[in-house]
């Protein structure tokens, strides 16, 4: 098992070489150039130099004059020392201003995945274990609404209903205006408050798809043979399902949980944008727009490893709750 | 508009209408059966002979599928005697694992329904009559009473909980009560020692992937027999197993049997199996029994078409066949069952008679019973019994027998009195 790990991780290595190569290259190919823009803005200024000797010295300064493969290596050097530049858009440290966005993302991601679980898996079971009765249907014809439901037509009914006819939560933003005069426990419980719509659009957006994921795992596992067998042993038809039946449908689901760790930390750039909350999405949105190249190569290789990590991280869940899978 | 319809096709608004009728029969099982605290008088019942471990009694199950209702246990009557051997030959589908999971409940519901007829069980004390028996008190039943032995030892145990943890289960379900844990291990340690698996603790420990399938088939037949049940029911238990490990789980069956004084209903379409360990055969051919007798009268001097035609498929020691004969035709359609003989069109011996309603069941001696018309009720035989299987033909091999001859193999040798050890 270590020298399956340990394998596996000298490939994720090698794809994030890979990886990381084919976004620097396509951020290099972008048609939103930030020292472009600059230069642009430069030029207008009065008395000012024309536009091409601004590009040029821009690009000079920015690193942006050298072909992608050695910009790509230069780039490389500094980050396996952990250095990853300032910021364009932001003018900080590129670490800084994800450290300052991240831990909100994470939190939203966080909890709404959480709820997401707390909803799906017992629903799912739910569902299974009452085929085609009527909480059966309504749990499915719920899910497909979710799954069907886009994000942004979601979240605006959200507004609609509950800040604009109910007037229970503002509208967007992630403090309210008396913020600052509040004591930390208020403050909390405002940031809290502000966060209920964004969780909600991403649960119910979300949920649907677990939920069946759940629903026909479920049902596959209990029209096993194994499942006759416990019936047979004269055990009730809970501890069936609860010892006998969940057990296997979990196989399948850690993968799908494994893989969504990544999204845990990617932040949700529709929902975030829609509410105006500074999360991780929002912010490398903002910065990808101006063509930022230093956050968003920071932000990219941080979902690559997040996504390998959750990769590997399902095979060895798959380990853990699968005895066949296991290597000796 | 007179569209001419394949047989069996449905349109969407038929289907419709039969899937919401069978929704309100179905709701209607249903909620008997998941009833709670029922009083013991409506369950209770006396047994025909107490000699009987069970009595199956006009059995009807049916099954309500979305296009039409499968009739695939109809009027179904034997019983299984006290430390007897009942075995259950028939093709796929004939109905005989439905007749055993009826007895155990455990039939696909809400779909497969128990809807008429009676199976009444001897539990020693008293006797209760399963097709009235609420889920609860079924639960307490089965592993106990009745316990079933499954066709796919591969696929019949839980692939994530170890061995030792499903044996244990059944033990401290229904004898655990003062039992610690270790010594509900230690019982199962004991039974894997009964069922031929030495080094229990080690086995205890291990998952049924690690195992094979001779071994997992023993484990098998070691939680069947955990709480030394009366009745043991062997679904098809040698099917999915090489032939030198059938032989093995048989003469560990029939030993078991010896030990624990339980009877067993054996379920299988290989009639060398069934001649090896049966005492008392039931033939079934699409949902009812054709024919039955003890074993020698179902071997020696078998009585029904269909019967006849199955011994004639087998090959047998000494006797050259260019071909292996096999029944021709195939099962009617089990939506629209005809309503004379099932077997007519694929009888060799077809009378004029036959084109009436279904035969009822004719008692040709003491133990003996087959449902053909050539059998009258004051004893005389009518057609030429031996008229059938000689007459195999070429053209027969497209019939759609079950017996494939690897199936039956083993018949030759087991009939020559030579078991394949």
């Amino acid at each position: 098992m270590k020298k399956y790990i340990l394998h596996r991780v000298m490939l994720s290595v090698l794809i994030l070489f890979c990886v990381t190569f084919l976004i620097y290259a396509m951020l290099r190919c972008l048609p939103a150039s930030y020292v472009e823009n600059m230069a642009m803005q430069l030029a207008m200024k009065p008395g000012a130099k024309p536009y091409e000797e601004w590009l040029t010295q821009l690009n000079a300064s920015y690193g942006l004059d050298r072909p992608v493969l050695p910009g790509y290596l230069i780039w490389l050097k500094d980050a396996v020392r952990g250095s990853f530049g300032d910021s364009w858009k932001y003018t900080v440290p590129v670490l800084q201003k994800f450290r300052e966005t991240i831990w909100l993302s994470f939190a939203m991601g966080a909890i709404s995945f959480l709820l997401e679980l707390l909803i799906a898996v017992p629903l799912g079971v739910i569902a299974a274990t009452k085929q085609y009765s009527r909480s059966d249907y309504a749990i499915t014809a719920g899910a497909l609404i979710g799954i069907s439901l886009p994000t942004f037509f979601f979240a605006t009914i959200l507004k609609l209903v509950f800040s604009v006819k109910l007037g229970w939560f503002d509208l967007y933003g992630l403090v309210g205006r008396e913020y600052a005069q509040l004591d930390p426990a208020g403050k909390f419980f405002d940031m809290a408050a502000h966060l209920v719509l964004p969780i909600a659009t991403l649960v119910i957006v979300s949920v649907g798809f677990l939920m069946r994921y759940t629903r026909t795992n479920m049902l596959e596992v209990l029209n096993a043979d194994y499942i006759r067998t416990a019936r047979a042993k004269g055990l009730s038809e809970k501890k069936v399902i609860r010892i006998h039946a969940f057990r296997n449908t979990l196989i399948p689901l850690v993968t799908v949980i494994g893989g969504s760790l990544p999204g845990l930390f990617a932040g949700a750039l529709i929902t975030e944008t829609l509410f105006s909350i500074p999360g991780i999405g929002y912010t490398s949105y903002q910065a990808m727009l101006i063509g930022d190249i230093p956050f968003s190569m920071f932000y990219m290789t941080f979902l690559a490893v997040l996504t390998l990590a959750g990769n590997l991280l399902s095979d060895i869940l798959y380990a853990v709750v699968d005895p066949r899978v296991r290597i000796a | 508009m007179a569209v001419r319809r394949k047989e069996g096709y449905l349109s969407a608004k038929e289907s419709r209408q039969i899937s919401r009728e069978n929704r309100r029969i179905t709701r209607e099982y249903e909620k008997q059966w998941k009833r709670k605290n029922v009083p013991e008088s409506e369950y209770l019942t006396q047994m025909r002979d107490p000699g009987n471990v069970v009595e199956f009694e006009d059995l009807h199950t049916y099954f309500f599928t979305d296009s039409g209702t499968v009739k695939s246990v109809d009027g179904v009557t034997f019983e299984v005697p006290a430390g007897k051997t009942v075995g259950i030959v028939g093709e796929s589908g004939c109905g005989k694992s439905v007749t055993s999971l009826s007895l155990m409940q455990l039939i696909q519901r809400p779909q497969g329904q128990i809807v008429k007829g009676s199976i009444r069980l001897n539990l020693g004390d008293r006797a209760i009559e399963v097709t009235r028996t609420p889920q609860e008190v079924m639960q307490k039943i089965r592993g106990k009473y009745v316990s079933m032995i499954f066709q796919e030892p591969m696929t019949s145990l839980n692939p994530v909980l170890r061995i030792g943890r499903q044996i244990d289960e059944v033990i401290a379900l229904h004898d655990g009560a003062e039992m610690s844990r270790d010594q509900i291990r230690a019982k199962s340690i004991q039974m894997l020692d009964l069922v031929g698996i030495a080094g229990g603790e080690r086995v205890c420990r291990m998952y049924a992937h690690e195992l094979s399938g001779g071994m997992r088939q023993r484990v098998m037949i070691a939680i069947a027999l955990a709480c030394s049940p009366r009745l043991i029911i062997a679904d098809e238990p040698t099917t999915a197993l090489d032939v030198t490990i059938q032989a093995q789980i048989l003469d560990l069956l029939s030993q078991l049997k010896q030990q624990t004084g339980a009877s067993i209903m054996l379920i299988t379409h290989d009639l060398g199996v069934i001649a090896e360990m049966a005492d008392e055969v039931v033939v079934m051919y699409a949902g009812r029994i054709v024919e039955k007798g003890s074993a020698e009268e179902i071997f020696d001097a078998p009585a029904h078409p269909y019967t006849i035609g199955l011994m004639a498929s087998r090959p047998m020691a000494g006797k050259e066949v260019e071909m292996l004969y096999s029944i021709p035709g195939k099962v009617p359609n089990p939506v629209n069952m005809p309503s004379y003989c099932y077997f007519r069109d694929r009888c060799p011996m077809r009378q004029p008679v036959c084109d009436g309603p279904y035969p009822p069941a004719v008692k040709l001696s003491e133990s003996h019973s087959a449902a053909c018309w050539r059998y009258l009720p004051d004893g005389t035989v009518s057609g030429e019994p031996s008229g059938g299987p000689e007459r195999s033909s070429k053209d027969s091999l497209e019939g759609s027998s079950e017996h494939s001859p690897e199936d039956s193999l083993e018949d030759s040798s087991e009939k020559e009195g030579g078991t394949a050890k």
